[in-house]
């Protein structure tokens, strides 16, 4: 059995890595805006979705106009990334602006309402365009990267099988490790990095050292629904297929990531994300082989779910967070 | 205008009459009619004038229940479609149920739970699977299916699981608050639907995506429950006695605790509520009536599968509380109907009057925009608007506020060995519609 789990670490690690990296880029939105207005932004998921379908909408219409063949795939889809961003970016700003500024002093169950809210509109109007256009909601983007490589790792040592990945992987691996260092440099080297740090820490006191506190908060939500939008870009890239509806799952499975690594924590957020997508993936590659066949791979998201509860229950700081007393 | 408006107000033989009026022309319409959906609902909205009336509770509840149990299923029987409006009215009051149930979770006790959908789906499962011959497959001794009798024990049995699955849920999530139970429920709820969606291996006891198709019907006296104006029945006694449990507990003493860790858990800890047996008995006891229900559901439906328990029934029960006033019971019974109906008859109805418009060639509406595909974007845009702009609701919770004056002053007759002065109940205290 230990044979046989062995063999297919190189595959488990290298899908694992891409999921993971899918993420920690996502739950870095979730981790930002808690940091700094304590609120859960359920609607985060769907914004990385809208992100998908923004994305793919701009390549297709690109390839209609024939610009796809003439420029590299890469120039391509850095064009992409960098609009998509730009325009989930201010989607999430307006966002703020609509649902969560008026009721930052409400209890704190009215804003996590909207946030639901503003989810379920998101989904049926991206379903609405996609239906209105397309004809059927399930759209399937065009294909930028179709190269496989393959990894010999049977060559390291006879345990492993080799593994097989498409170039897409490297790019969204790269891709979101180039967003996450960017972002670690921008909260802690930039003034507005500094002005998000101290609005986290204390709202009111970095008003009174004349930080803009609104302006802070929409720029948080311009950068981590901007990288959310990217991130959905990315996974279109990958995995082809796209639905309105994938934005949910994801999202609460980066939000896990979060609070795996610590909600409020950039670093902890990238690490939560990179862990559990490897801890799903060797789930669902081993856990009909562990458990004998009684539990499938379909209890995969069951064990995203179980990993959240039990880090709830027994570490609720997370894995670099520090732990919060309660103010009366 | 005002003045006018003024004196119907305070008088009670004009309301009495108008609403009388109001009823009978209602119910001649529906009874006249062969299908009409307005007058069917023309004809429940009457209770909510009922609600606004100055009548006493009694003679309140006493109307409610004549235009239940006699004068609506009495009508509507004249026509074709008796069945289809029994099926919504059963849809109602079910929903209505699970709806004060998880009232008592969200707008009572604060715990905003987004996977409560589980307990009906577990309620739902428990008289499935025992009144079909899937429970063969695991039970050593038994003959099954069970009979049509045990139906009725199977409520029972329906919510105590439901509250047992509350308990278990609860005790996990006592630790995290506010927005992370949300998260937490949300994910409880969806492990649930996993789970009974992939449960015939290794053994076969729910019969995973398949379903569970020919659940026997209830029996009562020798004869078959089959058709929803039978169920009707069932559900509207299940329905009046969840409304009075909900309203006994709302002003008992686990209500005011509820209330009390609602709004500030680390005080009301401080006063000596204890935080742990109020919030289990909350998920217990909001858990159990959607047990209830679950049972009579799958008796109903005669067919459980996971489809009918997705995170979207749970979203739509949140948004029935929200939009009646969370913690307000006369609010959530307005919501979950208003709610229910538009589900199930306005959508549908504007849906096929759009095909027929289609289908003349008046104009075209292409298929996505087809409203009854719009629930998510209604749901979505209903909890958005109120919680903006009406954060309690169409009618909102009330508290008993008590005049501090009158109550020093009856205290101070109270020692002198008088009369004590409370405040009105009657007026605080106003009955709801059904």
């Amino acid at each position: 059995m230990l044979n046989e789990i062995l063999q297919t670490i190189p595959q488990v690690v290298i899908d694992g890595l891409t999921l993971g990296a899918v993420y920690a880029v996502i739950a870095l939105g979730y981790t930002m805006v808690y940091g700094i207005l304590e609120l859960i932004n359920f609607a985060h998921g769907e914004i990385f979705m809208s992100g998908a379908f923004i994305g793919t909408a701009i390549l297709i219409v690109l390839t209609g106009m024939g610009w796809v063949s003439a420029v590299p795939a890469i120039v391509m889809l850095i064009t992409v990334l960098l609009l998509t961003a730009i325009l989930t970016g201010l989607l999430g700003m307006g966002i703020e602006r609509v649902a969560y500024r008026p009721l930052r002093n409400a209890p704190r169950l009215i804003p996590l309402i909207t946030a639901i809210g503003i989810s379920f509109l998101l989904q049926d109007i991206v379903r609405f365009i996609a239906e209105l256009q397309k004809g059927n909601y399930i759209v399937t983007g065009p294909n930028l990267f179709k190269d496989q490589l393959s990894i010999k790792a049977s060559s390291i040592s006879s345990i492993f099988n080799d593994a097989s990945i498409k170039t897409s992987f490297v790019i969204v691996l790269v891709t979101a490790v180039i967003m996450m260092i960017g972002l670690d440099l921008f909260i802690n080297r930039t003034k507005w990095g500094m002005a998000m740090r101290a609005v986290a820490q204390d709202r009111e006191t970095a008003s009174l050292m004349t930080v803009n506190v609104n302006k802070v908060i929409s720029i948080t939500f311009f950068i981590g629904s901007a990288l959310g939008g990217a991130t959905g870009v990315l996974f279109a890239v990958q995995y082809g297929t796209i639905d309105p509806y994938i934005g949910f799952i994801l999202g609460l499975k980066a939000f896990t990531a979060a609070v795996l690594g610590g909600i409020g924590n950039i670093r902890g957020a990238m690490l939560g994300g990179l862990l559990l997508g490897l801890l799903e993936m060797f789930a669902s590659a081993n856990l009909t082989l562990l458990s004998g066949g009684v539990f499938g791979a379909e209890y995969k998201d069951v064990f995203a779910f179980a990993i959240l509860i039990i880090v709830l229950l027994f570490k609720p700081e997370g894995l670099l967070g520090k732990p919060v007393t309660e103010k009366v | 205008m005002k003045s006018l408006w003024k004196k119907y107000k305070q008088n009670k033989l004009v309301q009495g009459i108008l609403l009388l009026i109001y009823i009978s022309i209602t119910s001649l319409s529906l009874f006249m009619a062969q299908k009409s959906v307005t007058a069917f609902l023309l004809l429940l909205s009457s209770l909510l004038l009922l609600y606004f009336t100055n009548f006493k509770n009694l003679t309140k509840w006493l109307i409610a229940g004549i235009v239940l149990v006699f004068l609506l299923p009495f009508t509507a029987s004249n026509g074709d479609a008796y069945q289809s409006y029994m099926e919504v009215a059963t849809l109602v009051g079910i929903y209505i149920s699970m709806a004060l149930g998880l009232n008592i979770v969200v707008g009572m006790a604060g715990l905003l739970d987004l996977g409560f959908i589980a307990f009906f789906a577990v309620g739902a499962y428990t008289y499935g699977i025992f009144a079909t011959v899937q429970a063969s497959n695991f039970m050593p001794f038994g003959t099954f299916p069970l009979s049509g009798e045990s139906f009725w024990l199977f409520i029972l049995i329906g919510c105590f699981v439901a509250a047992l699955f509350g308990i278990l849920l609860g005790i996990p999530v006592l630790r995290v608050k506010g927005d992370y139970l949300a998260i937490v429920t949300l994910g409880f709820g969806e492990i649930i639907r996993i789970i009974f969606n992939n449960l015939d291996r290794p053994v076969n006891i729910t019969n995973g995506a398949m379903g569970i198709p020919s659940v026997t019907p209830p029996r009562l006296f020798g004869i078959d429950f089959l058709y929803p104006s039978q169920f009707y029945y069932i559900v509207l006694v299940i329905l009046l006695f969840t409304i009075f449990t909900v309203r006994r507990f709302e002003h008992s003493k686990i209500g005011r605790s509820w209330k009390a860790v609602r709004e500030n858990e680390i005080a009301a800890q401080a006063m000596g509520v204890p935080l742990v047996r109020t919030k289990l008995m909350a998920f217990a006891i909001g858990a159990s009536f959607s047990g209830m229900m679950g049972v009579v559901f799958a008796a109903k439906q005669a067919f459980v599968d996971p489809t009918s328990f997705t995170l979207l029934e749970s979203i739509t029960i949140l948004v029935m509380v929200i939009l009646g006033g969370m913690g307000s019971v006369p609010g959530v019974i307005l919501g979950a109907a208003v709610m229910t109906i538009l589900n199930l008859q306005v959508l549908t109805e504007v849906t096929s009057w759009l095909n027929q418009l289609n289908s003349t060639g008046a104009f075209s509406i292409p298929d996505a925009l087809s409203p009854s595909k719009m629930q998510r974007l209604i749901f979505g845009l209903l909890l958005i608007l109120f919680a903006l702009y009406r954060p309690k609701g169409l009618l909102p919770a009330k508290n008993h506020v008590y005049n501090e004056k009158e109550l020093q002053e009856g205290s101070a007759k109270e020692n002198k060995g008088k009369q004590e002065v409370m405040p009105d109940h009657s007026q605080i205290e106003k009955a709801q519609e059904v």
